[in-house]
């Protein structure tokens, strides 16, 4: 909201400067947005009436002036304005003026004619942004005036951002109660008026929507002047409020609104037919609101209709047809009470946010429709004539909220905020919000002015309190509660240690947005069980990532695109199933690209492969201690994966991961190379750790004995490993694979494999017959089960 | 025998003569060896009469040690000169890069978010967490948001067909930290949260910190000293800082922690960094917990804002492009 400073300090007493006054409204929780000064520099501009123009000789576009100041002798003006005209008054910059852009008026010669000063835009006064022509003054204007002092200026327009717990803040009466009790001085507010009945027009009103509409109040005005203006003085109330002046009678009922808070409307009475029936809306039904637009009403609305028509939407807008025209002379006021939750939501669903659902939907004070309807009738009939009929009253009394009495302890109030208030300062803040309060001898019971819809329990007051106090005068302390220990379970890697771990094998942590397009899952084959958005941002944010690979290939291309040639990528993050509830899974991805070594002096260089991926792996699985519960194969691998370069990994048998070459078809059309490779798994698994369980260290020395197989293609090093292990059990400490060839010297078909077997027996040194036996079972083990033959 | 005593002589000259290890060994096996001259002397020793050899002995001796002492000595003079010409051809550039010395690192936000969760941890704060996708009842409904109240206007909301939602907060993480749980609790709660809003300063996915504690002594003195506290470790430095009210729904009095932030140019100005406030009973009743007897407050922070404050970082979307040039920075 934005209202006038000048108008706020006439209702209250503000012992402060601007600056003072608008950090302790935003201290108060009424936070202050933004400043705007208005009508600064206006030393030395007047009003003054043009009293006789002539073209200038040398300039299309100019005319030579001649303008009464009330200095008495014109001034001659050379103005260029569009609407500089005989018989209108504006306001005149004299010579010594310095306006508020920096112009410093000086008497000069324009194409050669003497100009004793310059008539002023808006804009140029820096009052309003209106540049287009002169600011043009009511006929009533007095000629040789300070235009400051005739516009009320300076002033500024102070625009608040306020929560929606304070409805009550949304009007300049309301605000003045805060700024009383920050200030602690009184607030000034002009007296309720009740304007004399006379006329005995009327109109029926039905109340038929129950609690969302529980007191409806009209009057109709008679024979109103429909050539009437708004005067300066409110016109520039509205302006600075940032609400245009529209027609003597709408501006009234924003007046009003700004006013006192609350929104009214006037209908032309003689648009209406019948009485004035409040009602839920029904399906089907629709409006052409005032801004023209054709609203879609269905159900969940409050309408105002008579027997004829809708009318408007209560709270909301009002309908085109029967709004009160420039040729409107007999009109309808209403001054309502619906319900905060009968409007809550409502003008969104239209696609609507006014003035008046603002305020509705957060809470308009239900006692204020007379107030306000006496204060509009009042003006109308000041500014436009006209005869007022009765107040029409319609109220379903037992439907109006009624403000309950709220206790507050003043142990509590010490125990939440921390701090002793001294009693007397409690009971005048309560005073000075306009709340009724007692003392009682533990504290107060306090009821709040019909326009709070924000004190309802104890909590509530203490917020008032601290406010008002002042949250910097609350101490700040070490907190000193009861504490319980946290016990970190050492059977669990942190998160950050394994994110810390990739770090140090060189991966860089990515983070992506959750929402990828369905274009870019159908191309990676992620078809099933999708999480999409209903109101995604746009098609590319519409599906909760499946898996991190998509997303963090997207990152390893962009830096592709951009020099980098080798990325390691790797991501933790949750990914999506559908399901009730859908299902999230923390995972973890890595990507990877390029050379497998960075670029290096002494080292050749070759390209990533699989089983650098899969070193990674190992190094993660070795930190959880267990190694024996996780395998891989071959098997059963989804689409995007190298069908002879891709595996899928197992934990106690269970599928966790993934990890290979980006199927070529993928990577063709990523536009990327076979360089690329992908591992993603389940975070969790990696996590668990082995609480260890030391055993003795053993006393006997190990034999190495070294052997060199001849082996078919397709036999896996894991068959090999498992045949050893179980020809030898207990006595094979370590097998270790040191050489892999295939080629010259081996026949077509087949691989030689050479690795190191460590025996070691628990209970005796072994012997070289013991180890050459052992050597013996293990290769008519691997003989029997891999087709192996031992090389010379 | 003066043979003896003028060959020794000769020999010491030749031991000082000696070019290289082998040449003195050579010289030693010619002088003490088996066969050697000095050997041979004492071996004559035999052939004399007793007070003869006596004296005799005493002379080959002296000579024999004469003659060790000797070699001994040139031959750590050789070795030393072998071990400086075997220094001098191992010489490397040291100025070389190493081998495999690059590291990766971790993303700017988990940096901050981690040194935010490490601060709480100190100070008895569990790490807690909770689905992204979340349903209204723990994103609004427990946290003392009704259906349609304006303050939801302000959650930009993802939603799914079925009524679920992507949460809007971290705040929905204090309603199940809570359930089923008594006093004293204090937890810290990161995570992402979503808004469906986009632009230069809002991105549809960020990271929020949440913190919780609930006792029988909390107050709002104790929530201005923590976060006091807080913001001063985090930022490793002091400024001003003001408890500004303002409303969250489900706390009450509620603030936002602003901070008077010095700027590049010497400039400062005000920035939000945190909102607060003491938990709402309402809240602490929807998950089970007498507000009579306990009381607690609740925070929580945008991460990015707090990245960016901390590491200069100028435009929010670099943190979600993941280009590397930005990212080595923070490794």
């Amino acid at each position: 909201m934005n209202f006038s400073e000048n108008w706020l300090r006439e209702l209250v007493e503000i012992d402060a400067d601007r600056d003072t006054l608008v950090r302790a409204l935003t201290m108060a929780g009424l936070e202050v947005e933004d400043v705007t000064p208005l009508g600064e520099c206006l030393e030395h501009v007047v009003v003054a009436q043009i009293v006789a123009a002539e073209r200038h000789p040398q300039a299309d576009r100019l005319q030579i002036c001649q303008v009464d100041a009330g200095l008495g002798q014109p001034l001659q003006i050379v103005c260029g304005a569009p609407n500089a005209r005989i018989g209108i008054k504006v306001p005149l910059a004299i010579v010594g003026a310095k306006l508020p852009n920096g112009v410093a008026i000086k008497a000069a010669k324009l194409r050669g004619v003497e100009s004793n000063g310059m008539l002023c835009s808006a804009k140029e006064l820096a009052i309003d942004a209106d540049a287009s022509g002169l600011l043009e003054l009511p006929s009533v204007a007095p000629v040789g005036q300070p235009l400051a002092t005739y516009l009320g200026l300076p002033d500024a327009s102070i625009e608040l951002s306020l929560t929606p717990n304070r409805a009550d803040c949304l009007s300049l009466h309301g605000l003045a109660y805060d700024v009383a009790a920050l200030f602690g001085s009184a607030v000034k507010l002009p007296a309720a008026v009740a304007v004399a009945v006379s006329s005995d027009a009327r109109r029926g009103i039905r109340l038929e929507a129950g609690k969302d509409a529980p007191r409806y109040l009209g009057r109709v005005v008679e024979g109103i002047d429909p050539s009437a203006r708004t005067p300066l003085w409110m016109a520039e109330r509205l302006r600075r409020a940032h609400l245009r002046p529209i027609s003597a009678v709408v501006d009234i009922t924003n007046y009003v609104m700004l006013e006192l808070g609350q929104p009214m409307h006037a209908f032309d009475n003689d648009a209406l037919h019948g009485d004035i029936v409040v009602r839920h809306s029904r399906s089907g039904e629709t409006l052409k609101l005032l801004d023209g637009s054709d609203a879609r009403l269905d159900e969940g609305f409050v309408l105002i209709t008579d027997e004829q028509q809708v009318l408007a939407v209560a709270g909301v807008m009002g309908g085109h047809e029967s709004r009160a025209t420039e040729t409107t002379r007999n009109v309808f006021l209403e001054s309502a009470h619906f319900a905060p939750a009968a409007i809550m939501g409502r003008a969104r669903k239209l696609g609507l946010h006014t003035e008046a659902s603002h305020r509705f939907e957060r809470g308009v004070d239900p006692e204020l429709p007379r107030r306000a309807l006496e204060r509009a009738t009042e003006l109308l009939l000041a500014i436009a004539g006209g005869k007022a009929g009765p107040i029409l009253v319609a109220e379903n009394i037992a439907d109006l909220p009624r403000p309950a009495p709220v206790a507050l302890r003043r142990a509590r109030l010490k125990r939440v905020l921390g701090v002793d208030v001294d009693d007397s300062e409690v009971t005048r803040i309560f005073t000075a919000l306009g709340m009724q309060v007692t003392i009682h001898p533990d504290g107060w019971q306090v009821v709040a002015p019909s326009s709070r819809f924000d004190i309802e329990r104890e909590e509530d007051l203490i917020e008032e309190v601290a406010r008002i106090f002042g949250y910097d005068n609350i101490p700040t302390l070490r907190p000193s509660g009861a504490l319980a220990l946290a016990v970190e379970p050492e059977t669990r890697i942190g998160e950050l240690a394994l994110r810390e771990q990739l770090a140090a094998r060189g991966y860089h942590e990515a983070i992506n947005l959750s929402f990828l397009s369905l274009e870019l899952l159908t191309r990676w084959g992620f078809t099933d069980e999708l999480v999409s958005l209903a109101n995604p941002l746009s098609a590319d944010l519409a599906v909760m990532q499946p898996s991190l690979l998509p997303g963090l290939i997207e990152a390893l291309r962009h830096n592709r695109a951009r020099q980098q040639e080798r990325v390691r990528l790797f991501e933790v993050a949750r990914v999506f199933a559908a399901g009730d509830p859908p299902r999230e899974t923390p995972s973890l991805a890595i990507v990877a690209c390029g050379n497998a070594r960075a670029e290096q002096w002494g080292e050749p260089s070759r390209a990533l492969d699989f089983h650098d991926l899969k070193g990674d792996l190992d190094a993660l699985i070795a930190w959880g201690g267990e190694p024996a519960r996780w395998s891989v194969d071959a098997t059963s691998l989804p689409a995007w994966l190298h069908p002879g370069r891709g595996a899928r990994v197992m934990r106690d048998g269970k599928t966790v991961g993934y990890l290979g070459a980006l199927h070529p078809q993928l990577a063709k059309a990523l536009d990327l190379g076979a360089d690329v490779h992908v591992m993603e798994l389940a975070l969790e698994p990696l996590l668990a750790r082995r609480l260890p369980l030391a055993r003795a260290v053993p006393r006997f020395p190990t034999v190495r004995r070294d052997i060199a197989l001849d082996l078919p293609e397709e036999v896996r090093w894991s068959q090999v490993e498992e045949a050893v292990r179980q020809a030898l059990g207990e006595r094979l400490q370590e097998l270790r694979l040191f050489d892999r060839y295939s080629g010259k010297g081996v026949e077509q078909g087949r691989k030689s494999l050479a690795m190191g077997l460590i025996l070691q027996d628990a209970s005796r040194t072994l012997t070289d017959d013991d180890a050459d036996r052992c050597i013996r079972e293990a290769v008519a083990a691997l003989e029997q089960t891999c087709k192996a033959k031992l090389r010379g | 025998m003066d043979d003896l005593e003028s060959r020794a002589k000769q020999a010491l000259a030749d031991i000082g003569n000696a070019a290289t290890l082998d040449a003195l060994d050579a010289l030693r096996v010619g002088l003490l060896g088996k066969s050697g001259i000095v050997t041979a002397a004492l071996k004559s020793l035999g052939a004399l009469a007793p007070d003869e050899r006596k004296a005799r002995g005493a002379e080959v001796n002296t000579v024999k040690q004469a003659l060790a002492d000797a070699l001994a000595a040139r031959k750590q003079q050789l070795e030393q000169v072998e071990l400086d010409r075997r220094l001098a051809s191992e010489k490397l550039d040291i100025s070389l890069p190493g081998r495999d010395g690059e590291r990766g690192g971790l993303h700017p936000i988990t940096r901050a978010l981690e040194r935010i969760a490490s601060i709480f941890a100190r100070l008895g704060y569990q790490r807690a967490d909770g689905p992204e996708i979340e349903d209204d009842w723990h994103n609004f409904e427990a946290l003392n948001f009704p259906p349609h109240h304006p303050a939801r206007a302000m959650h930009d909301t993802f939603y799914f067909g079925d009524g679920s939602l992507l949460r809007t907060h971290t705040s929905p993480v204090q309603i199940r930290a809570m359930a089923g749980r008594q006093p004293p609790i204090r937890i810290i709660a990161p995570g992402k949260v979503y808004r469906s809003d986009s632009d230069q300063t809002h991105s549809p996915m960020f990271h929020q910190i949440e913190g919780l504690l609930v006792d029988e002594t909390s107050s709002m003195a104790d929530l201005k000293g923590t976060l006091t506290e807080f913001l001063r470790a985090f930022f490793e430095r002091d400024f001003e800082m003001m408890f500004k009210p303002t409303y969250f729904p489900f706390v009450e009095p509620g603030a936002d922690v602003i901070i008077r932030w010095e700027q590049e140019d010497g400039s400062s100005r005000w920035l939000e960094v945190l909102g607060c406030g003491m938990v709402h009973p309402n809240v602490l009743k929807n998950v089970g917990i007498d507000p009579e007897r306990y009381t607690g407050f609740a925070f929580g922070m945008g991460v990015e804002r707090l990245a960016m404050l901390r590491y200069g970082v100028k435009d929010l979307r670099a943190f979600f492009e993941n280009d590397l040039r930005f990212l080595k920075q923070f490794a």
